[in-house]
């Protein structure tokens, strides 16, 4: 720990280093890389399927359902955000570095938020026009999840290096970290809710920005240190 | 000795199960009888002779089970996080021992505060389930408690299983202070607390009493209860040393029994 203070550019290096490599290695598998996507529209379609027809029946859950949808999408990519670098050794190397393993943590862990938090905030205004959201809070649901998705990455991520070693993990990282989401889910609803309300939703948007810094300078320390438990 | 070097010296003692095994089988009887005592007298003394309450009439008197329960299932989650911090940082067994204890007890005792909510909130509030951020905010740490259990019983080995537990357990306490002031960030259905520490209740003492009879019973029953279940898994895990075969054969002639800890993975 007393090397990397002097090694400080070198700390920033091998993040910028590690978000590029995953960045590539996520290119290279673009159909890995829509799925959650696809899974957060396949969703959206299936809420019009089983609420049935009715703009205003559709509207007063829209809010509810594009968030917890956003929760589910970025669930489902968590279990392979160190999965692959556990199989095949590249996360054992990480860790035997000199430098501290929460950068390559962070550094993993924002590049998942790029390829799949960010398209998801992206991609919700078509999600919220499939479901009548009205046109007026579609702004603060694109605002909430550009604060929030970071924030399920994050904190996602201490659970998918808890359950990284485990043959069927995917179930228990579900139960580990939905709980951990409510916060988030809380505010970020709130906020889009309170938009259509005609409230101020600065609050809740301030809030999920607090919750945003406070996960990011912590949660990359948990995470490695449940890596070590999982590299044992 | 100095208070530094003695507190040092308990705190080594503190590490070695056998010192520990000791002080539950010691104390944990007399925990738990007190606190079985005192939780039968504040449930004599609320539910027959405290007043009425001018507007929830008797069934207000589920108050003498609920409010214990739910305060219990916030501390067990505060120990939890605690032990798994000093797992962490100091690598004590006996740390991971009671994270191992406490978890199925917190799980019950959260549950039972649920359960009597809902007894409580269909009278008064005409609902058995109001999705009010107190009752969601308790639902997760339920979850919570559950993620814990999950994830010991999903890791082979005890160690690791034990370590992954208490990173798990310090991350959730992250839930107790949105539990603790949900009732007064947002505006919800469920009442402020009861207690606070800086002002009187707004109670009469003689429905209080009971009360805080009702909740220093709770938790010697809970210390007990947690003393005693520590010293199963210390059985339990220790099974291979010595002491605990030699403890488990007994004095020669007589049979002792180690009141079935459930086995652990080794």
């Amino acid at each position: 720990m007393i090397e990397t203070a002097v090694a400080e550019p070198r700390v920033l290096e091998l993040l910028t280093a590690q978000i590029r490599r995953d960045l590539t290695v996520a290119m290279r598998s673009p159909g890995e890389m829509v799925n959650p996507l696809v899974f957060y529209l396949i969703g959206v379609t299936l809420f019009q399927f089983g609420v049935g027809a009715g703009p205003e029946r559709l509207a007063a859950i829209a809010t509810g359902v594009l968030w917890v949808l956003a929760l589910l999408a970025t669930l489902l990519a968590l279990d392979g955000l160190f999965r692959r670098d556990y199989d095949d050794g590249t996360l054992e190397q990480l860790a035997l570095h000199a430098d501290p393993l929460f950068v390559g943590v962070l550094a993993k862990i924002v590049a998942h938020w790029l390829v799949t938090g960010l398209p998801l905030a992206i991609f919700a205004p078509l999600g919220a026009l499939m479901l009548h959201l009205d046109a007026a809070a579609v702004p603060t649901l694109v605002l909430t999840l550009l604060l929030g998705t970071p924030v399920l990455s994050v904190i996602g991520a201490v659970g998918a290096a808890l359950t990284v070693g485990l043959r069927r993990g995917a179930v228990l990282l579900a139960l580990i970290v939905l709980p951990l989401y409510v916060p988030v889910l809380i505010l970020g609803a709130g906020a889009v809710t309170a938009r259509l309300d005609g409230i101020d939703p600065t609050p809740q948007i301030v809030w999920l920005a607090a919750l945003l810094a406070f996960s990011l300078t912590l949660a990359p320390f948990a995470a490695a240190q449940g890596l070590r438990v999982g590299l044992e | 000795m100095t208070i530094g070097e003695r507190i040092k010296a308990w705190w080594h003692r503190l590490g070695s199960p056998r010192w520990f095994y000791r002080v539950c089988r010691a104390w944990s009887p007399w925990l738990t009888a007190v606190g079985l005592v005192a939780i039968a007298v504040a449930f004599g003394w609320g539910l027959a002779f405290a007043p009425p309450d001018y507007q929830q009439g008797n069934s207000f008197r589920i108050m003498y089970l609920h409010v214990p329960t739910a305060i219990l299932s916030e501390s067990c989650y505060v120990l939890m996080g605690v032990a798994g911090l000093v797992l962490l940082v100091w690598r004590m067994k006996i740390a991971d021992m009671v994270i191992a204890a406490a978890a199925p007890f917190g799980l019950a005792i959260t549950g039972l505060a649920l359960a009597t909510g809902m007894f409580w909130g269909r009278p008064t509030w005409g609902t058995w389930w109001e999705s009010d951020a107190r009752t969601i905010s308790v639902l997760v740490q339920f979850f919570l408690y559950f993620g814990v259990i999950a994830l010991r019983e999903a890791i082979p080995r005890a160690e690791t299983a034990g370590r992954a537990c208490a990173v798990l357990a310090v991350v959730g306490t992250v839930n107790v202070p949105i539990i603790k002031y949900s009732v007064d960030w947002w505006l919800t259905l469920h009442q402020p607390s009861t207690f606070t520490l800086t002002k009187a209740p707004a109670m009469p003492p003689s429905m209080y009493l009971p009360l805080i009879v009702s909740i220093l019973g709770f938790y010697a029953f809970f210390a007990g209860n947690l003393l005693a279940r520590v010293a199963n898994v210390i059985l339990a895990r220790e099974r291979g040393t010595q002491w605990v075969q030699s403890l488990v054969a007994g004095p020669p002639g007589g049979v002792m029994s180690c009141d079935g800890g459930r086995e652990e993975r080794a």
